[in-house]
């Protein structure tokens, strides 16, 4: 999986839990929790979301890291293989 | 016999549309069945019974707008005798509030709303983002395939579907007669037609929820004397046995920070149950059943708080399931008139965006509101040496007229005492 491939399913998850945004024009360091007005439940949803679609499972303790795209994106490259 | 009237679910409801019977004459109900939808300003809900029996007639129509207390159906009991209307309490309440001259014409209990020719509507999940851009577009809802949750819709099935039916207009369902009941045969006049703006409220859901929260908002700060008391609370213990038994688990069993939270105050509000309950007619009334509001932000603005029934008796897990089940039913439909009616106290977690202190406003009839702020590294003294731990601002917003500071304080003590314990949550 490339990092386009990754961003689309990134914003295919981010799209179903708030359905009025449009993932697409986030910034690569812009905050999406933040942005897109997530919280913490919708939060958990998006790391079940990632296990889901690309069996990467994210522990609770690096969610503190993966507020933006630029560091989600590599997070995920390097761990799906 | 029995009235199966439109319940009041909440204080800031004053009628709400029926948008289809889930039950037809000789159907046997049991206590706690859900026989109807009805549309209120915030959310499709599934509304309960509260009697056995055999449903005898069904007065009120799908699409017609229902005040308050008017009569839906009529129940033929066991026992013959007329039963007692569900939730008189908030009942009562609502009928207050319609009399102190809300934007809706008063109505006398007995009488019926007229008819409104409504958009014909059968049993749909939708979510309110959902409905408002359904509503924006005037597509119909029951044209358009759910694919969430039980078949309901979401926002992204409304734009599909638009983007091929825009142009179509709406069926219609033709105009429905008020069936005539025996109450109403000696009814003078009818009452009056709604204002045309509120024909349209489904096309203002904002407006409606807006509506609905300052109506409920505005008596609380009218009529309760609120007392906040404040404490911060070292969350050392608990976030760590949190993050122990998280680890045990796959990612989609993993508890989230606010599960341990409403088990304390459901705990905490057993050793200080004066906290637990209403003010209702003068009178304190305390709730033996712990039923925790949980305030649900919805994505679109406004907010709903239903309850999670008996939060007292749920373990950690349970309690996550139920808050999950709650917050999925809240943004895409099916609520139940338990759940909405229910809460004795209420619970507002705001710390996700860094608030620090909540400064709650009670939802009346109730007592008691419990604020979270956000869980932040600050710095701590202990047996004269200083440390830097998670501290979470605990505050509660309490009906003076209930209780004193005194019970408050005990209240986040006890809280404070059951967070330090948390195997025992």
């Amino acid at each position: 999986m490339n990092e386009n491939e990754i961003k689309h399913v990134i914003f295919k998850i981010l799209k179903r839990i708030a359905p009025e945004s449009d993932p697409s024009t986030l910034a690569p360091d812009e905050n999406i929790r933040k942005t897109l007005d997530i919280d913490s439940f919708d939060a958990l949803n998006f790391f079940i979301g990632l296990d889901e679609e690309m069996g990467v499972t994210v522990p609770e303790s690096d969610y503190g890291k993966l507020n933006t795209l630029s560091e989600i994106i590599p997070y995920l490259s390097s761990r799906i293989g | 016999m029995a009235e199966f009237r439109m319940p009041s679910l909440g204080s800031d409801m004053l009628e709400g549309t029926l948008v289809e019977w889930l039950v037809k004459p000789g159907d046997r109900v049991k206590r706690r069945d859900a026989v109807a939808v009805v549309e209120t300003d915030k959310a499709a809900i599934e509304i309960e019974v509260y009697e056995e029996g055999i449903i005898e007639t069904i007065l009120a129509q799908p699409g017609q707008k229902i005040a308050v207390g008017a009569i839906m159906a009529v129940i033929r009991t066991e026992a013959g005798k007329k039963a007692e209307t569900p939730e008189k309490a908030t009942l009562k309440d609502a009928s207050q509030l319609l009399a102190e001259g809300a934007s809706v014409p008063a109505e006398d209990k007995e009488k019926k709303l007229p008819s409104i020719p409504e958009v014909e509507a059968r049993r749909i999940k939708v979510s309110p983002y959902a409905r408002r851009l359904a509503a924006e577009r005037s597509v119909d809802l029951s044209t358009i395939a759910g694919t969430g949750p039980d078949g309901a819709i979401g926002a992204t099935d409304v734009e599909r579907t638009t983007a091929t039916v825009i142009t179509q207009p709406a069926e219609k369902a033709p105009p429905t007669p008020i069936e005539e009941t025996p109450r109403e045969a000696s009814q003078k006049e009818a009452p009056p037609a709604a204002p045309a703006a509120e024909r349209h409220a489904a096309k203002d859901y904002q407006t409606a929820m807006r509506r609905a929260i300052a109506a409920a908002m505005a008596r609380s700060k009218r009529e309760i004397p609120h007392y906040y008391l404040q404490m911060r609370l070292d969350m050392s213990s608990t976030l760590r046995w949190l993050e122990s038994e998280n680890l045990k688990r796959p990612i989609k069993n993993r508890i989230l920070p606010v599960v341990p939270l409403i088990k304390g105050v459901s705990l905490a509000l057993r050793d200080v149950p004066e906290l637990n309950g209403y003010w209702i007619d003068d009178r304190h009334q305390i709730s033996e059943a712990i039923n925790l509001g949980f305030v649900i932000a919805l994505r679109q603005g406004g907010l709903i708080a239903p309850a999670i029934l008996n939060a007292d008796e749920k373990c950690l897990d349970e309690l996550m399931d139920a808050m999950r089940d709650l917050i999925v039913r809240t943004r895409s439909g099916g609520l139940r008139s338990s759940e909405m009616t229910d809460a004795t106290v209420t619970v507002t977690n705001l710390g996700d965006l860094g608030v620090e202190t909540v400064y709650g406003v009670i939802y009346p009839p109730q007592v008691a509101l419990i604020g979270f702020g956000k869980t932040m590294e600050q710095p701590w003294a202990e047996n004269g040496m200083l440390g830097v731990r998670p501290i979470l601002m605990a505050t509660l917003a309490a009906d003076h007229r209930a209780t004193d500071g005194h019970r408050g304080a005990q209240f986040l003590d006890a809280l404070n005492r059951h967070l330090q314990e948390p195997s025992n949550l």
